[in-house]
């Protein structure tokens, strides 16, 4: 299957990738190569088959909803590229 | 001393022959001397090692030793370590530490072995030759200008090159198995939920697994004793009890029911390579052992399968390196978007990118049913391969990859090319089994895995089918020149 230059433009804007002109191009080809190599799956019957998420089928542990973190906002901060008063900085959002 | 094992260097440690602090300093001034050869460490820790060092002889000089306790290894740079950079082979994270321990690396701590350092990686653990990493890649000790395969490429060829006499590893498709194959050690890669995640940096969650590198069987059971275990901390950990996996290493093998799946012995493979992986299997018999051929019928499924899954996972994982929070940012971003963006251009590597493509658009709307989903129903026919064939037989054996080490750049260029190398390992993790490879023979002066495939817990009896094999012959003794 082959996918097209629109295709990876907005794959790479939902994956918040830059790509320029010459990526694409890569990417169209090596992209259609790994989704032909994919594409052998619509050949199996599924028809009777659960899809499965765990190998041994384990569903998601409940615990008490008590506070078990403890507040490390300093050491966590201390490794961002900017903060400012406990607060991560990013380029203005709202004018 | 560098080539003793860790339950040679335990023994010698107990017994006062040589102190942690000696051997620690060994083993950095091996890794100071040659590892401008193999570039198999991304970090090397000398003073944090030093320290632990006299720290675990204080400790064993009190009376409170384990079998680790001043024990050198080393750990897979994708494991976070508490003040220690851990890069995870990424221009994204190569400033990146810590400030918390993974539950591996704890447990190594409390157990009072000492790192070494931190081993080299494909970036994010996604390559199978180690070429992927931002540091360059690792060689093969066994030739220069071989890969050591990956994505634990760092840790398979400094344990081969004597450089640690153990490592830890990962392993999503085939991570820890392949490397060791091609590197002529022994890796393990346990049960899915086995050994915790947490602090192990994500690739593709429902498969990723931490396990074991070291030469010999033993060696792996003892690491496997410390990294296994149930942990809050990940949500997918299992709650079962863990043996001590070196009790049951010298049971004798008589009567043991060994599988071949004939899709694993095809014409992928070259006369020399079936040969050597036979001779292997043929020494099993002699062991005591019985020997018949099973199927996997949706085997040929499994590369499909993963390159959806994995990637998909992938996709979701990595969207955490935003440039906000921690690792890698651009300069002067001009707005948010140039933020996200421009940080990820720049910081992901080809590969990464090729994946988290692959895996957002397998996600994107009006695709899910046709990729995702459907990959995961495949997933679960190549499961119940697995469960049916091990209801026949104890363990299942085939080569662990398709040839030995290959030549550095030779799959570069074509993704798909170097997804193949994964071709028999990467149904293993699909099915959430453990399974193992341990030196089996050469070929053309190269390595040769054979991988050992058990039912979900049975890392024991596979350890120990590796273990009785080491006693009959040498190959894991085998030293690169």
């Amino acid at each position: 299957m082959s996918i097209s230059r629109d295709d990876i433009e907005k794959v790479a804007l939902l994956a918040r990738i830059r790509v320029n002109d010459q990526q694409v191009a890569e990417l169209e080809q090596d992209l259609g190569n790994i989704l032909d190599l994919v594409d052998q799956l619509q050949a199996a019957d599924t028809s009777n088959t659960a899809p499965m998420a765990h190998p041994l089928d384990a569903v998601q542990r409940l615990r008490a909803d008590e506070v078990t973190e403890t507040n490390q906002r300093e050491a966590y901060q201390a490794i961002a590229p900017a903060t400012e008063a406990g607060l991560y900085l990013v380029p203005k959002v709202i004018d | 001393m560098h080539n003793k094992s860790v339950a040679e260097l335990s023994r010698a440690l107990a017994s006062g022959e040589v102190s942690s602090v000696e051997l620690t300093q060994h083993f950095l001034d091996r890794i100071q001397q040659q590892d401008s050869q193999y570039n198999s460490f991304i970090t090397v820790c000398e003073e944090n090692a030093l320290a632990d060092a006299r720290q675990a002889d204080e400790l064993r000089s009190q009376g409170k030793a384990t079998p680790w306790t001043g024990v050198p290894f080393a750990h897979k740079d994708i494991f976070c370590t508490n003040g220690v950079r851990t890069t995870c082979g990424s221009k994204m994270l190569e400033n990146f530490v810590p400030p918390y321990d993974a539950t591996v690396t704890a447990n190594f701590r409390q157990a009072g072995a000492v790192c070494l350092g931190k081993t080299n990686m494909d970036e994010f653990a996604m390559g199978s030759s180690n070429e992927s990493s931002y540091f360059g890649a690792a060689t093969n000790p066994w030739g220069s200008n071989r890969v050591p395969g990956g994505s634990s490429g760092g840790s398979a060829a400094a344990v081969a090159a004597r450089l640690t006499p153990a490592a830890t590893a990962t392993d999503t498709g085939g991570s820890i198995r392949q490397p060791a194959a091609l590197c002529g050690i022994t890796g393990l890669k346990p049960t899915y939920g086995r050994v915790s995640r947490y602090g192990m940096i994500a690739f593709a969650s429902s498969l990723d697994q931490g396990g074991t590198m070291a030469r010999t069987a033993e060696d792996n059971a003892l690491m496997l004793n410390v990294m296994a275990g149930f942990d809050a901390k990940d949500s997918t950990s299992i709650d079962r009890e863990v043996p001590d996996y070196t009790a049951t290493l010298n049971e004798p093998l008589k009567g043991l029911k060994i599988g071949l799946p004939k899709e694993y012995f095809s014409d992928q493979l070259s006369p020399a390579m079936e040969q050597t992986v036979r001779n292997a299997i043929a020494e099993y018999e002699k062991l005591g052992a019985t020997v018949k051929e099973v199927s996997l019928p949706n085997a040929n499924l499994a590369i499909a399968a993963y390159y959806v899954i994995a990637p998909a996972e992938a996709s979701a994982n990595l969207s955490r390196f935003d440039g906000v929070r921690y690792g890698y940012r651009c300069d002067d971003p001009k707005d948010l978007m140039d933020l996200y963006t421009r940080t990820r251009e720049e910081g992901f590597g080809d590969e990464v990118k090729r994946r988290i493509m692959v895996g957002t658009y397998a996600l994107s709307a009006g695709y899910f049913d046709a990729y995702y989903l459907k990959a995961q129903k495949v997933r679960r026919l190549i499961q119940q391969d697995f469960v049916n064939a091990l209801k026949e037989v104890d363990v299942l054996m085939s080569p662990t990859c398709p040839s030995p080490a290959f030549v550095k750049g030779e799959k570069t260029n074509d993704p798909v090319q170097m997804y193949l190398e994964d071709i028999f390992t990467i149904a293993v993790n699909l099915a959430g089994l453990p399974a193992l490879s341990l030196p089996a023979g050469f070929v053309d002066g190269l390595p040769v895995g054979l991988q050992v495939i058990g039912d979900y817990f049975a890392e024991a009896r596979l350890l120990n089918a590796a273990h009785q094999y080491q006693q009959v012959t040498d190959w894991h003794q085998r030293t690169p020149e």
